[in-house]
């Protein structure tokens, strides 16, 4: 048995189970954030799988690659996704070098 | 692969139900309720051999409609009030009878559909084809699977996405797919070009008529998402890539009761190249017959028979009613 497996995906709908109703509210949650409001699907489809990416999630990418690719979001537009979020977490990493430079600033003689 | 082979491998996961089970749980048995569609497959040849074509269809098919066969449809035409004539193929440019056969269903006064990959429209032998279509107030529906050209090329084939642009762009010039001629209808068909089911029909319209515009100056009416059938050459793509179980589970999953009160079979009929008669073109591929309790050749058409036929179904069926259901005029629900 793997960690991952790629048949977990379909346990998604069941995660309510044994607190239904915390569950059932995320679901209602998840279905609003992730259809089309004043962001179409394409576009919240493709920051789901930038975090999905950037979050190592195997079940999410294979849904958001899956759902991108039906919404007929292409390869590229996809790849350039993953790399805003690449860029990104590359980013938030370096910025948090603030605080190892304050207290080595602070710190060293 | 042949049809029992095919049914065979659609039947191999134990984990999902036979289609006769599943739909056992809403409707037993599935019946036709009228004849709004007669779709007529005037022949398996093809100029091209596109990876998703259930009816395998390709330059060495030879099953072509003959006159004699179209003249029997005419009749059945003429004597009952079906809304809608349907002309699919293979190519349906390479029957050498098609522009004849268009002008006589033209003065029957039906919705009138050529199904054409629009790939042969352009050139000399088939241009004529261009003025019977607009004579006759043909709807063109074509298969686009995406607005990008190298994914589509590589679903169709080399150069099929600039010919499908360029034949678009000469009905677009005399009137097809403009607001103001109504009467002059050119739609696209998207299907999925992988082992997918397709997105939101709106959303991907939406898309492709904002993209064909800015990118090529080129309108049309409408957009249908067709679900690929797991049949014929897209069936051995999935045996080849090793999707066929994922593909399966998927169409299983989003199986969609409310899909299955409008699928097309309960209002379709369709004819074969030889006149046989099926409950839909996919069922044509698979050689299943209409029900014999109703007659299985147009020459022997009986409309109170076949008008409420019960509908022939196997494991393929979860193609029409997965998600928003499919049929030849995109999702149903």
């Amino acid at each position: 048995m793997n960690y991952y497996e790629k048949k977990d995906l379909a346990d998604f709908p069941n995660i309510a189970e044994w607190a239904e109703e915390q569950g059932n509210k995320f679901f209602e949650y998840y279905n609003c954030a992730t259809t089309a409001g004043k962001l179409s699907e394409r576009e919240k489809s493709l920051i789901a799988l930038t975090v999905a990416s950037t979050q190592n999630c195997p079940y999410c990418i294979d849904a958001y690659t899956t759902k991108c690719l039906s919404l007929g979001i292409s390869r590229d537009e996809m790849m350039e996704a993953v790399h805003t979020g690449a860029a990104m977490m590359a980013g938030i990493t370096l910025a948090h070098s603030t605080q190892m430079r304050k207290i080595i600033k602070k710190k060293e003689m | 692969m042949d049809a029992n082979e095919q049914l065979s491998l659609l039947g191999k996961f134990v984990y999902i139900p036979s289609f006769i089970e599943k739909i056992s749980e809403i409707k037993d048995p599935l019946r036709a309720n009228n004849i709004d569609v007669l779709q007529i497959n005037v022949g398996r040849r093809c100029n091209l051999t596109c990876m998703h074509c259930h009816v395998s269809a390709g330059p060495n098919r030879i099953e072509t409609m003959s006159k004699s066969v179209l003249e029997k449809c005419l009749a059945v035409l003429r004597t009952h009030p079906i809304a809608a004539i349907d002309i699919t193929g293979g190519s349906p440019e390479m029957n050498p009878h098609l522009g004849w056969f268009i002008d006589e269903a033209g003065h029957l006064d039906r919705r009138l559909i050529v199904r054409s990959n629009l790939t042969l429209l352009l050139e000399k032998e088939y241009r004529y084809l261009i003025d019977v279509f607009a004579k006759n107030r043909v709807e063109v529906i074509t298969s686009l699977p995406d607005c990008h050209e190298d994914k589509t090329n590589r679903q169709r084939g080399k150069d099929v996405f600039r010919k499908v642009i360029d034949s678009i762009r000469a009905l677009n010039n005399i009137g097809y797919g403009i607001s103001s001629r109504d009467d002059l209808r050119i739609n696209i068909v998207h299907n999925p070009a992988g082992a997918y089911l397709p997105g939101s029909q709106a959303a991907i319209e939406y898309e492709y008529r904002r993209r064909l515009l800015a990118d090529f100056g080129i309108h049309f009416n409408r957009l249908f998402c067709i679900t690929n059938i797991p049949i014929g050459r897209y069936l051995d793509y999935l045996l080849e890539t090793d999707n066929l179980e994922d593909y399966l589970s998927a169409l299983y999953s989003s199986f969609n009761p409310y899909a299955v009160e409008n699928v097309m079979c309960l209002s379709t009929l369709s004819v074969g190249w030889d006149g046989t008669l099926y409950d839909c073109d996919f069922n044509q591929m698979l050689a299943l017959k209409v029900n014999n309790e109703a007659p299985q050749n147009i020459a022997d058409f009986d409309i109170d028979k076949l008008s409420n036929r019960r509908i022939t179904v196997n494991n393929h069926c979860y193609g029409c009613t997965a998600g928003a259901g499919s049929s030849c005029r995109g999702t149903v629900v």
